[in-house]
């Protein structure tokens, strides 16, 4: 008994369960939407997501925020897009690296701003992420690519199965493994919460702070490269608008997933239930019927619920720490 | 200064058989305190005396087990902090509690803005009242001047009207010393002066001798959450307030091991701050405990942060075992074997969220991880290890030390940096705030490491634990070193008069 409920207690039991009568709720009405195919096509679909929402996770953890990953995504793709039409002959191996070291390069220069100036990263990825979207509008000069435009094998390779999973998925797959072998056995990974568990406490351990939050936004930004050529890719397309206000729904999978605001709480396995859960919904509505404004307004009220929930558990441990802190000695 | 008449002074306040009682630790039992209009009481004792908790008391944050408190006679029920303001009490606090980004005139009647008959703030009225309550003082600052381009002395006078916009008859200053220059000192007592011309009531916390002396009408000492003494401070002379404020039985059960005094571990030459201290030299030896004695702001942690590369001293050398270190940063001083147990477990210490295990293995990652690979069984080994050592108190090694009581806590955060093997322990303040019991085994402890050969810095402001513990004892005042004192025939009046530069006592 004790352990079933210590089990309901995390987080991650909570959102498994959640997902399960969000998936029964949906079969009820629509029995094909949980045949393991269709399952499949929403992992596959909710892959990027999970990827991105991955990278968010450990800027968060360092209680910091990326706000620019989505304007990475539009001008990484664009760049490989436009690359990819102009030289058709470049192996899509080479555009992927250029894509990786691309969105490193903008995470680098997110997370200099962040360590150096000492600029809160809130203010500094709000800036970039206007001013990376501005470049892709620049390289393209208000352009698309389209599919005719693209070398067959560019659009092939996220489709390719392998042991009948796309390769998009399999990056998806790939990112949670290694993502989980950061986050629980690097000292990367425990310096990321660390730091935004105590930042003070992490100095006094050693702990280079801002190097640590430099390389959670590097980390972010590499993500988002790689998910730059994978979009326009999957997408067939590539334009300025590309992945519009798809920051917020990193962090809103990050927030669900159990995350903190704050920093320094959350795991690989709710990150990732987070992401599937908003992909689950963003996959059922339309075949549900309903309307995609009110896709956006449930998402919307799911967030809410979400930091509600972990506010809620927040203050518990809040008034523990309060009532200790009122020692009088 | 000393008032003509008192005679006649009725107290405006009498608390009688205050107790306060926190989880483990005895704060107040049964004081009494009196404070009268138109005089300053001082109220004095150790860190730890339970002075604060007396002032929160009286400002309505905490409420007491038991006792009375009267004002003008009738028993007054202090629940809120907004009660106590009603009646007339505030509390001008160490770092005073104001809003930066808000004018002067915001700042003074926060909280109770005067209105229109439309129930909006009125401005114009709140300005000229202001204006005119600084006036009062001859505080020349405008009203219309953000509290951040203030200095710390105008922001005292900003608090100081802020208690007489309430109409203040009980005014509570909380070590108001404590940030100011000379100068200002001397300003704010002026004001101090005309509070007492006013027929204010005022309760005056300093460390300062000289302060009380000069300032105040009464006196009350508390030592242990007991009221020692009180009455009127020119019946008293300076030795019979050190006596009354340290004269516990100091031959209180301290685990001090005999350890073998070996080499010089740390020697520190000429060490320099911009700001903090200035030519601090000291040598440390194997096996050697360390006392750092001082009143708060002498600069002790200040020094120990600097050895721990936290912060860049401007001058002075450092050698470890006969090699000359540069320590640029924590990681740097961890790596050369020096190690730092900063005073606040929760701001300094733990990261509550993280389990004990990630806590003890996060200065020691290097030793228990394999090419960059964390190795989860090699940290539990080293966390039982130390957890078993210090006898920590948990369920499970999983849990977050969040859910752990103070002194567990404290016990973590030793266990944490004893893990890294170091040949220097700098101790901070480490038995504040945490329970009786906890306190021996902490005690205990450190005399057992000195037995092992580590070499041992312990700042500390608690008389007692200096005496008990340290084989030496530095003694700081105002960031320099006023003292260095060997353990045999040590005395705490020799120790307080180093610290505070009391010299009338030393007669």
């Amino acid at each position: 008994m004790n352990t079933i409920r210590s089990l309901l207690a995390r987080r991650e039991a909570l959102l498994v369960l959640a997902c399960l009568l969000l998936l029964a709720a949906i079969t009820a009405r629509f029995p094909a939407f949980s045949t393991p195919k269709n399952l499949a096509g929403v992992f596959n679909d909710t892959s990027i997501l999970i990827m991105m929402a991955l990278g968010q996770s450990a800027v968060i953890l360092t209680k910091s925020i990326d706000l620019s990953v989505a304007a990475n995504v539009a001008l990484t793709g664009m760049t490989v897009a436009m690359l990819n039409h102009l030289m058709p002959g470049l192996p899509v191996v080479v555009l992927i690296l250029i894509a990786l070291g691309m969105g490193m390069l903008l995470g680098a220069i997110n997370g200099f701003l962040v360590w150096w100036l000492d600029i809160p990263a809130i203010v500094v990825t709000l800036g970039t992420m206007t001013i990376f979207r501005g470049l892709a509008f620049v390289e393209s000069g208000g352009a698309w690519v389209n599919a005719h435009e693209m070398s067959p094998a560019f659009l092939e390779l996220p489709r390719t199965l392998i042991l009948g999973l796309p390769v998009l998925s399999w990056a998806g797959l790939l990112a949670i493994l290694l993502a989980a072998v950061l986050f629980t056995r690097t000292g990367l990974g425990r310096a990321f919460y660390a730091t935004g568990g105590n930042a003070v406490a992490a100095v006094y351990t050693g702990i280079d702070i801002g190097k640590t939050r430099f390389l959670a936004f590097v980390l972010s930004g590499t993500v988002a490269g790689l998910c730059g050529y994978l979009w326009v890719s999957r997408y067939a397309v590539a334009y300025v608008d590309v992945a519009s206000g798809f920051e917020l729904d990193t962090i809103a999978a990050c927030v669900i997933g159990g995350v903190s605001t704050i920093g320094g709480v959350g795991t690989v396995g709710g990150v990732v239930l987070g992401a599937l859960f908003l992909g689950i919904i963003k996959n059922a509505l339309p075949v549900i019927g309903i309307s995609p404004f009110w896709q956006m307004a449930i998402s919307g009220a799911i967030i809410i619920t979400a930091v509600v929930i972990n506010a809620r558990g927040e203050r518990v441990k809040g008034r523990v720490i309060l009532r200790r802190k009122e020692l009088p000695l | 200064m000393l008032p003509t008449d008192t005679s006649t002074t009725e107290p405006i306040l009498k608390m009688t058989g205050i107790s306060k009682t926190f989880p483990g630790v005895k704060a107040l039992s049964d004081v009494a305190l009196e404070l009268r209009p138109g005089h300053v009481t001082a109220l004095i004792g150790e860190n730890g005396a339970g002075k604060s908790t007396l002032v929160k008391i009286l400002t309505g944050i905490y409420q007491p087990d038991g006792g009375n408190i009267e004002i003008d006679g009738k028993t007054v029920e202090l629940p809120t902090a907004e009660a106590a303001q009603e009646l007339g009490i505030t509390a001008i606090h160490q770092e005073t509690v104001l809003f930066d980004e808000l004018t002067v005139a915001e700042n003074i009647y926060i909280g109770h803005q005067p209105r229109n008959r439309y129930g909006l703030i009125d401005w114009a009225a709140m300005h000229a009242r202001a204006a005119a309550i600084l006036h009062g003082i001859d505080a020349p600052i405008s009203t219309r001047t953000r509290l951040k381009d203030l200095s710390i002395a105008q922001r005292h006078l900003v608090a100081i009207a802020r208690a007489l916009s309430i109409d203040a008859r009980i005014v509570i200053m909380d070590e108001p010393t404590a940030a100011l220059s000379y100068k200002e000192v001397e300003e704010l007592f002026g004001i101090i002066d005309r509070l007492k011309k006013a027929g204010k009531a005022i309760l005056f916390i300093s460390h300062k001798f000289e302060e009380v002396w000069q300032i105040c009408d009464y006196f009350a000492v508390f030592r242990d959450g007991r009221q020692v003494g009180a009455g009127r401070l020119d019946e008293v002379s300076h030795n019979d307030l050190v006596k009354l404020m340290v004269g516990r039985d100091v031959t209180q059960a301290f685990p001090k091991l005999p350890a073998e005094i070996g080499d010089v571990v740390l020697k520190v030459d000429g060490y320099c701050h911009p700001t903090e201290f200035d030519q601090v030299s000291l040598e440390l030896r194997r096996g050697e405990i360390l006392g750092l004695y001082g009143l708060v702001g002498a600069g002790r942690s200040e020094v120990c942060q600097a050895l721990f590369g936290v912060t860049r001293p401007s001058a002075g050398t450092v050698t470890l075992s006969g090699r000359p270190i540069a320590v640029r940063s924590p990681s740097d001083a961890i790596d050369a074997g020096i190690v730092y147990v900063p005073e606040e477990r929760g701001r300094h210490g733990a990261i509550t969220a993280m389990s004990i295990v990630s806590n003890i293995s996060l200065p020691s990652l290097k030793v228990t991880s394999r090419r960059n690979f964390l190795r989860m069984a090699e940290e539990f080994d080293l966390a039982r290890k130390y957890a078993e050592r210090l006898d920590l108190r948990a369920a499970s090694l999983s849990q977050p030390v969040g859910t752990l009581s103070g002194g567990n806590q404290q016990k973590v955060v030793i266990g944490k940096w004893l893990a890294t093997l170091p040949k220097v322990i700098i101790l901070d303040e480490p038995t504040k705030g945490i329970d009786i019991g906890s306190k021996a085994a902490v005690h205990a402890f450190m005399s057992q490491l000195a037995v092992e050969g580590l070499a041992v810095i312990m700042v500390s402001s608690e008389i007692p634990e200096i005496l008990g513990m340290s084989d030496r004892v530095i003694v700081m005042r105002e960031g320099r070193m006023a003292g260095v004192f060997e353990r045999e025939g040590l005395t705490p009046e020799t120790l307080v008069r180093a610290a505070t530069g009391n010299k009338e006592a030393a007669a």
